[in-house]
This record gives structure tokens, sequence and C-alpha cells, in this order.
């Protein structure tokens, strides 16, 4: 593991290094060009480590799966209520207006669709344990190397007003990113990934339990601060909503920063050395 | 080069040698505690197993959540419908004073109880949950004895690993570890809500099986079965044995 200095190319060496010849001074472990690839060295910089490139990508996987999984569950019920219990006979919170799997529902349509909760079920929980172990070794990597405070914890100046409604309205107008952003993350980048990986995941794990019978009995006053099953399962679904939203704004912004370079910084772990625009 | 690239290979392959007997001796000693699920295999063999042992090891002293009376739900959902052949009719009609039900397979003595036999028990009554893998859910009262009672009074010989119980509706069963079959929240219920369990609900007799999914809570209930092995459940389900969740 190279720990931080991994993350942190100096740019303008790596700007510098494109140029010319000056490709030796740089041969130093920040980006450690590999002396069989110079030409590649001098094209491209560091950008994420194996762990974040491997854990991104199954995390990726197994959420299509969840969401995948977890729509053709709820089509079998996609009636939600608040509280402990909640049934068809019962006053619903709301309903989504979709056809269901069941027949025994009112949803308005005349058509049933098949049912698919066997295998929806057991890739479900099979994806949320893959899910949740890529996630722990994530946050323990995280956490021991000092990926989180370095790289997603905003600085104070970022956090100013200021700041973060320059880049806000930069985002709104659809600009595409500066050339720093190429190797780092802006401000909005690190509170939305702080949020996904440290709120809206804990809290769909958490929900989730919270609608097990079996881990409620394990621990039921750590499952019922939610108000009950059926208050987990809405906010599960709303949890849901949130996530759904973030990987197509997600995806959106790749786009726009430029696809094939983020993609390959994601997947190979470098990206192209862009030059600073003046 | 070539010895460095040796050690590594010896290394790598001790290193796997070590993984892959570790791996091995795990599984054995899941097995040996009740730790492997019978749905441990296909693509979905790792969840299945992965939850089937936090849950067993977690939850080894637990008990389903229980309610307060005014939790219970004004309109408990009967889902599916009763059997309509004649023989569940007749005994319906009968007020189901001849409904009875056998024990058999991994027990001393062999029985065949009346709903009057399993009522001279000790009864017990819990408000739970019972929560459809769908999605919805009742709160109800449910009183009945517990199965633990009715098969230690059987005998229980020192094999048995499971209990298939039938329903009267053809190819329709269920089964459960011992740990959730000697569990004392498992009833043999045939009250709901202080009256008898409707038919709507299972009646006159249902296993609840409160700390899992509602699947689990087979209705109409005839035949109870003590055995070492699952082979009578039919092949190809996809959904997972255990359903803690």
């Amino acid at each position: 593991m190279q720990g931080e200095s991994y993350y942190s190319p100096n740019p303008a060496a790596a700007t510098s290094a494109t140029g010319n010849d000056t490709i030796h001074s740089m041969a130093d472990s920040a980006v450690h060009p590999s002396l069989s690839s110079v030409v590649q060295a001098a094209a491209t910089t560091p950008r994420h480590s194996a762990v974040v490139r491997v854990t991104h990508w199954l995390t990726a996987l197994c959420f299509l799966a969840l969401l995948v999984s977890g729509i053709e569950i709820v089509i079998s019920h996609p009636r939600f209520y608040w509280g402990e219990a909640g049934n068809v006979l019962t006053p619903s919170l709301f309903n989504l207006p979709i056809p269901a799997s069941r027949a025994s529902l009112p949803t308005g349509y005349s058509f049933v669709l098949p049912d698919q909760n066997g295998w929806s079920r057991s890739l479900h929980f099979e994806a949320a344990w893959i899910a949740v172990l890529t996630g722990l070794l994530y946050v323990a990597w995280g956490l021991l190397t000092g990926h989180f405070r370095n790289q997603l914890f905003p600085s104070g100046s970022d956090l100013r007003w200021v700041s973060l409604s320059r880049i806000l309205a930069g985002h709104l107008r659809l600009k595409p990113p500066g050339a720093e952003e190429a190797w780092s993350y802006n401000v909005l980048q690190r509170l939305t990934y702080l949020c996904v990986i440290f709120v809206l995941f804990p809290l769909m794990i958490w929900t989730g339990l919270a609608m097990s019978p079996a881990v409620v009995s394990a621990f039921p006053g750590a499952m019922t601060v939610f108000g009950g099953q059926q208050s987990a399962r809405t906010l599960h679904f709303f949890d849901t909503a949130l996530l759904a939203l973030f990987l197509i704004v997600h995806i959106g912004m790749v786009c726009l920063a430029g696809f094939r370079n983020r993609m390959r910084a994601m997947i190979t772990g470098r990206a192209e050395a862009q030059k600073e625009h003046s | 080069m070539n010895t460095l690239s040796r050690r590594k290979l010896i290394t790598a392959g001790l290193a796997a040698t070590a993984g892959v007997s570790g791996l091995a001796v795990a599984a054995r000693m899941a097995d040996r505690h009740g730790l492997i699920p019978p749905d441990c295999g296909g693509i979905y063999g790792l969840g299945h197993t992965l939850t089937y042992a936090s849950h067993r090891i977690l939850t080894a002293n637990s008990l389903a959540r229980e309610f307060p009376r005014s939790e219970i739900s004004k309109t408990p959902y009967a889902n599916g419908k009763p059997p309509k052949d004649a023989e569940f009719k007749h005994l319906e009609a009968g007020g189901f004073a001849d409904w009875r039900i056998a024990i058999e397979g991994l027990v001393a003595r062999p029985a065949s109880l009346s709903l009057a036999d399993l009522k001279a028990h000790s009864s017990r009554s819990q408000i739970t949950q019972l929560a459809c893998e769908e999605g919805w859910s009742f709160i109800a009262e449910w009183t009945g004895v517990p199965l633990a009672e009715v098969l230690n009074a059987a005998g229980i010989l020192p094999q048995a690993r499971y209990v298939l119980y039938y329903s009267i509706q053809r190819n329709w069963l269920g089964s459960v570890d011992m740990a959730d079959a000697m569990h004392p929240q498992t009833l043999l219920t045939y009250g709901m809500n202080g009256g008898e369990l409707p038919v709507g609900h299972g009646g006159p007799l249902r296993l609840r099986v409160p700390r899992q999914l509602g699947y689990k809570s087979v209705k109409f209930i005839n035949r109870l079965k003590v055995t070492d092995n699952l082979d009578e459940l039919p092949k190809g389900k996809s959904y997972s044995w255990y359903a803690g969740i």
C-alpha cells in the first residue's frame, strides 16, 4: 500500500512531465513511473488506489443487484405504512402507482405481474452481504490510511458559503470541472460521498436489519428506534430513492467531467494529466 | 530472480493450501455447530449461509419481540384461501373435534393428538408480529402449546436435526432446525386474539415461528416429523430455507 503519497501527485510535476524531458526529476514514490512505461507515466498520473477501485466496482455491482431485486420485491406489495404493522386492510401512508405481482392487492391495474420474489430475495441478501463486507473493508482501510481525512473531509475554508455557492453555481450551470478536479474532489463531491458512505449506506443496512424478526429479537433496542418494522421498510424505500438519485447524478457528473478519463481512472487507477487552463 | 520467484511460488502455494484447509476446517466446525443451512449450495448459498450462521450465533437465546395489547392489529389480514377439499370441509363441519396431529419420526413414543389433547398441555399466549415476505404484517395474540413441550413428551431421539411440519393441503410443508423447534415461542397455535384460531389464519392448528417470516408459519398442520435430513423438501425452490431474514 502506498498510503497517502499515492494520492497526492504533485500536479505541477505531472504537468511538466507531459511536455519535455524532466521525467527523471519526478521519479519518486508519489508518481512511481515504471521505467518500462515512461510514455504512459508521462501522459497519466495516479488517481485511485487499488482498494478504492476494487471496492468501488464491487459496491456498484452489489448496488445494481440490490436495486433490481429490491424493485422485484417491492412490487409484491407496493404499499407503504408507518408504525409497527400494516397490510392491505390498513390505511397506507402512500401507494406506488404501479401494478403488483400479487392478485390480492387493489392496484387499479387489471393484470398481475409475475412473482419473482424467490430469486430476488436470495439475490438481495447475498448482494447485501457482499456490499456490507466490501464496505467494512473500505471503511477500515480508509480510517487506517487517512483516506477519509485527506481525500473526503472538506477543509474549513471550503465549507464557507462563498466557496460552496461558487461550486454549486458551477454545477447548476453544468460547467465542466476544472483541471484541478482530475486529481482531487471538490467540496460538494466530498460532502456527497461522505453522506453516501456514512449516512445513506449505514441507514440502509440499519433499516434493512430492522425488518428482520430475528435481528429485532436479538437487538430490540437498536432496531425499534425507527418506530416499527413498517416504518423501517418505508425508510428503506426512501433511502433507496436517495441512493438511486445519487447514482443518476454520479453518472451524469462522470459524463460531464469526461467519461473516458474518469472511467479510466476508476478502472486502471491512472488519469490523464491535464494541463492547467490559464 | 529465479530463486525469488521460486520462493514466491512456494510461499503462495503454502498460503493457498493453508487458506483452503483453513476454510475446510471452518466449514466442518460450522457444520458441527449447526451453522450451515440446507440451502448452502448454489449461487445463493453464500448469502443463505452467512445469514443463517450469523443469526444462529446472534439469536441463540433471543426472544421474538412481544407487543402490548394496544398494538394488536384491528385488521389482521388472512392471506390465501382455506383448503376446499372434502376432508377439510368435513372436519370443519364437525368443529374440528376430529382434527388430529401425528407426531412421528425420530421420537421414542410416536403419537396422534387431538386439539383437546394439545389444550391439555400447558398453554402459552404471546402478542407477536406476523410479517410476510411480501412486505405486509399484522400483530395478534397467539395461543398454543410450545412445540418443545409436545416433542419432549414424545421423546426426541439424539439424531434429531430438523422438524418437518405438514399442512393438510397437499404438498405443503415447512421445516425448522431444532434450535427453532425447541424455542419457547414456537407454538402449535390453536387460538388467536382470545378465540379459536380462525380458518383464514390457519385454524384449527398453525405452527407459529415468530422469529421468522410468515412463510415458515404453515397453516392447517396435521403431521409433525422429527428427522435428521430434509430430503423430502421440494427441490429447486429458491425461497431461502431460513427466513429470519
